[in-house]
């Protein structure tokens, strides 16, 4: 065929919209065909990443009210009181597509955007965590986008000022095409400053400020985000945005200086979609429309078409709703921060998005000769877009079963077959998934704000409220290891790990923020996998009594070498009401009692040990029992409330070795233990069952921890006691009751490495497999 | 009554916050000093907070020694006011040429944001008189450009005459090689931070102010805090001088 016979891709399908789509369009528009201003337009707002128009259905069975909830999903963050008149907001989204194209700005628009979603509520951020999953590590690729990746976080978030205190680096294949990055955000605020994406009043002026708009990220949303990658194509460079953090810096404080002194009626940051969205949004929201004046709109280069001046994803703005007024007032808080402000047009009644060329009168009204680009309704664009009802089939082959015939080559590398446990323990802590992260996070600067008392590296970050007592806890976690067998149960481990670290400090569990990468949703498995995922959310969410207050969809996380393992990423706000009763995982004194709680059941795979013995896994995962989730959180609460616990770490990652390693390491303390073998070696040291604890506390109020748990319900043991220099586990074989008996229980093996060994395979770890010195 | 400290606030600072928390805390009443006013509104000392004072993107520190609130410093500093320098503002100082050296990239071109140890050279300056231990102090640094760099004379000179106010030191107190992660950013002989010949300006790449409650793992850093109140207390009552500055004691140590 040659090119004069190809036929010309029509205009609507060029952008993404499909010929049902056009159709649903003309039917909200009284029957007409948009212009191309104004399919522009909804081939933005129709998008997957703006329209959430496949997951919409699926994210209306989660569970959304709670105790405290001040805002929930719909705004651009969930927002829980906290007392003191204070309230804690956050949000986790995802920059997957823009990271891969361009890892530094991807990841730092990532940050930036996900700021704008908390300080847009009134709320100072205080917070970020970021969950990063990359392809193997040995991979050159992957260590470009690591390397680009990690510096764009730090690059944005340092300038701005606000702390990087945890996330997550997971290395798994799937991840080698499509990296993800997940940045969650938290922010402080009082709560009576609470503001809404809203653009009430009729009368009202709508003021742009912030960045001037330009051509970059055009696009962004329809083309980068709600696409399939078929290559990190270079025509779609221009679609990423470019972060400037300093104008970010300028805007927060402008922003949360206008909400203090009450001079805006609602606020919206631009992000996806930029003016379109921002526009049709908040007149959504207050049930009103808005005409926007094309001319007044600040502007990076001459020559932008109408279009790109509507759906540019330039970073760093602000729209807001003001009071005629309060614009003097508005202008100067602007100007003296430095930042370009305008009157872009007004708040009216009826409903549309209306955008004109030739001008506004000084009353709103157009000005003559004004000629009208586009008028559509708002919720046309938003809660009356598109809605897709996709077909779920689950696929009718295992993942990860291994072929027949295959040879049996993975048992050969097993302890019980005879390898020796410390050597496997060392490989787990020095494998890129296990081994300490300060190489990423020393890139960061975590403890700016002053507030910060855990960081990075040990668990959930810690964070204390200035005036007050208290403290805010917060991790994030996913397990796409697991979710790869198992959607359900990848989603329900993420939200029972996250929430788990958050109770082992003392803290009570506020909320859940979720960000669901998946793959393409008209893929029937793929569409299953998110459907999964959000029933594990939801399921494991009602278990513990926790609301979803937000989060962000991201589809089409697939490339050319696949789909990526469908990632449900979980980011948990705890409330700590006495920071000083905080208890954190590292073993605290000599001659304390190490405790148990919990117990390993069978299966290894999705599992740090199976990936390490590198076959295909011949079991399924460990399940997870939710009211025992729920139990074992109720009881960790309750004991450090009692003041039973010296330390606390749960048991996750590499098993029960790798937890004691980790507990011994970070106190500088050794231990001796043991650990009766009720399965296998592999299954009692190395499996990752879920809710389970490895405590220790004086030893006089051991008993008192023993009996506290058998009242939840919960199998409990006092397995050794903490001292010495060394690592010392003890396996042993089960007696008649299923347990080991101090005295009776004979060894199988023994396990007994130096402190130093494990810190040293645990410290450089990461560095050896990123290939990065130091 | 407390005395009046001011700090200093570029549009990109991001430490000015925790700087006034930790002055307020030792009794201090800090005022705001916004960088388009060339007044340092009765303050009897000056602290430039740590950030990104105009964004840096050329060079930290470059744009804002010309703003109108570092010609009121300059003009505080040439008579004998006392002036520290947090990270961001200890390289507004070095480009203002207020203290001696420049802050190079971090050797190892990344950021670097960890928990170091320093010890203070003197503890006879305004900066660190309450400091009461030669033993290390821990404090964080972060920062991208924080290699302390200077020509051989330069460091020389700044030996002989006493202006090296703090090093970093390994774990046994030890002066750091110029390797990470002991010395941060391979600052040439270990220096955290350096004084004017007169002694009245200070600066220093660590965070005295993020180490000042035990709550956020170290309050290591209070005692420069206090030693700059205190200072600026006696200063305030005997008129604006400084007494004791630490370039006129050396060999005191």
């Amino acid at each position: 065929m040659t090119v004069a016979e190809r036929p010309v891709e029509p205009l609507h399908r060029r952008l993404g919209v499909t010929d049902d789509e056009l159709h649903a369009i003309r039917e909200r528009l009284g029957g007409r065909n948009p212009n191309d201003l104004e399919l522009a337009m909804f081939s933005v707002m129709w998008s997957e990443h703006c329209s959430y128009k496949s997951s919409k259905p699926l994210l209306r069975t989660l569970p959304t009210t709670g105790e405290g909830v001040v805002a929930g999903p719909g705004e651009n963050a969930g927002v829980i009181s906290i007392g003191d008149g204070l309230a804690v907001a956050f949000k986790i989204e995802s920059h997957n597509h823009p990271s891969a194209v361009e890892p530094y700005q991807g990841a730092a628009t990532g940050v930036g955007g996900i700021l704008r979603d908390i300080f847009t509520m009134g709320a100072r951020p205080i917070a970020v965590l970021d969950a990063l999953r990359f392809g193997d590590p040995a991979d050159a690729r992957t260590r470009h986008l690591v390397d680009g990746v990690v510096r764009g976080v730090g690059g944005y978030g340092n300038c701005v000022g606000v702390p990087t205190v945890g996330g997550e680096l997971v290395f798994d294949p799937s991840y080698t095409g499509n990296p993800l990055v997940n940045v969650m955000a938290i922010g402080l605020m009082e709560e009576r400053l609470l503001t809404l994406a809203a653009a009430p009043g009729p009368g009202n002026l709508v003021v742009l400020y912030g960045s001037a708009t330009g051509r970059d990220g055009i696009g962004g949303a329809s083309v980068l985000a709600s696409a399939t990658f078929t290559d990190d194509d270079p025509s779609k460079r221009p679609s990423v945005q470019v972060g400037d953090p300093f104008a970010e810096k300028l805007l927060i404080e402008a922003s949360l200086e206008l909400i203090e002194r009450g001079l805006v009626e609602g606020l919206q940051d631009l992000g996806a979609g930029g003016i379109t969205c921002a526009t049709s949004e908040t007149a959504d929201r207050a049930g009103t429309g808005i005409v926007v004046d094309l001319d007044a709109i600040p502007r990076r280069e001459p020559g932008l078409e109408p279009f790109e001046v509507l759906i540019s994803e330039s970073q760093e703005r602000m729209c807001a709703a003001v009071l005629p007024k309060r614009w003097d007032d508005v202008r100067e808080v602007c100007q003296r921060w430095g930042l370009p402000v305008a009157i872009i047009g007004r708040v009216t009644a009826d409903g549309d998005i209306t955008v004109v060329e030739g001008g506004l009168d000084p009353d709103g009204r157009r000005a003559p000769g004004a000629r009208e680009l586009a008028r559509i309704p708002a919720r046309a664009l938003t809660s009356d877009a598109i809605v897709h009802h996709r077909i779920a089939a689950a696929p009718t082959h295992r993942r990860g079963a291994p072929a027949p015939g295959a040879p049996d080559e993975v048992s050969d590398r097993l302890p019980e077959r005879g390898m020796d446990p410390g050597a496997v323990l060392l490989a787990l802590l020095g494998s890129a998934n296990l081994a300490s992260r300060h190489a990423v996070f020393h890139q960061y600067d975590s403890t700016v704000g002053a507030d910060t008392v855990a960081g990075p590296g040990r668990g959930a970050a810690v964070l204390r409220v200035k005036g007050t007592t208290k403290a805010l806890v917060a991790t994030t976690d996913g397990n796409g290891a697991v979710g790869a067998f198992d959607p359900w149960l990848g989603a329900a481990l993420a939200v029972a790990e996250a929430t788990r670290n958050v109770s082992i400090t003392g803290a009570r569990p506020l909320g859940v923020t979720n960000c669901l990468n998946y793959g393409d949703p008209t893929r029937p498995e793929a569409f299953w996998q998110l459907t999964e995922g959000v029933r594990g959310l939801a399921d494991t969410c009602l278990a513990l009594g926790l609301p979803v207050t937000g989060g962000n969809v991201s589809l089409y996380n697939e490339s050319p070498t696949g789909p990526i393992a469908p990632t449900a990423e979980i980011g948990v706000v705890g409330l700590l009401g006495d920071v000083a009763t905080l208890v954190g995982p590292a073993f605290e004194r000599a001659h304390d009692a190490v405790v148990l709680v919990g117990e390993a059941v069978p299966g290894l795979a999705g599992s740090a040990y199976a990936a390490l013995a590198g076959t295909a896994a011949e079991d399924d995962p460990p399940p997870i029992d939710l009211a025992r989730e729920a139990a074992l959180q109720a009881y960790i609460r309750e004991a450090i409330g009692r003041g039973l616990v010296a330390s606390a770490q749960d048991v996750s990652g590499g098993g029960l070795g790798v937890a004691l390693a980790e507990c011994a390491m970070w106190g500088e303390l050794g231990a001796d233990v043991r650990v009766a073998v009720d399965h296998s070696p592999a299954v009692d040291l190395f499996g990752e069952s879920p809710s389970r604890l490895v405590l220790s506390c004086r030893p006089r109020y051991a008993a008192a921890l023993e009996l506290l748990a058998r009242q939840h319900g919960l199998p409990v043991e006092t397995i050794g006691s903490v001292g010495g220099d060394r690592l010392v586990i003890e396996l042993t074989l089960a007696g008649a009751g299923g347990h080991a008996d101090e005295r009776s229980g004979s060894v199988a093996d023994a396990l007994e490495v130096p402190l130093r060994e494990l810190l040293h395979a645990w410290d450089h770890g990461l560095a050896r497999a990123i290939g990065w010195e130091g | 009554m407390p005395v009046r400290i001011g700090v200093v606030v570029f549009p990109g600072s991001n430490c000015d916050r925790d700087t006034v928390a930790a002055l307020e805390l030792a009794g201090a009443e800090p005022v705001v000093l916004w960088h388009e006013r060339a007044t340092l509104d009765g303050a009897a000392a000056v602290v430039l907070p740590g950030g990104f004072a105009y964004g840096d993107y050329v060079r930290a520190g470059v744009i804002a020694r010309f703003s109108p609130v570092m010609r009121a410093v300059a003009d505080f500093a040439a008579s004998g006011g006392l002036v520290l320098g947090i990270c961001n503002g200890f390289q507004v100082l070095a480009e203002a040429g207020l203290v001696p050296g420049a802050l190079l990239r971090n050797a190892s071109l990344r950021f670097a944001g960890q928990e170091v140890a320093i010890a203070a050279e003197w503890l006879d300056t305004p900066f660190t008189h309450l400091i009461d231990t030669r033993r290390p102090l821990r404090m964080p640094v972060a920062h991208g450009e924080g290699r302390f760099y200077a020509d051989d004379a330069t460091l020389d000179a700044l030996d002989r005459e006493g202006q090296v106010i703090f090093r970093y030191v390994d774990a046994a107190g030890e002066r750091a090689g110029p390797e990470h992660p002991a010395n941060p950013n391979g600052s040439l002989r270990a220096i955290a931070g350096v004084m004017n010949a007169a002694g009245n300006v200070a600066g220093l790449m660590p965070h005295p102010e993020r180490a000042s409650e035990a709550l956020l793992g170290s309050d290591d850093g209070f005692g420069i805090v206090r030693s700059l109140v205190e200072s600026a207390g006696r200063a305030a009552n005997s008129g604006g001088q400084v007494v004791g500055a630490g370039a006129a004691t050396a060999g005191s140590r």
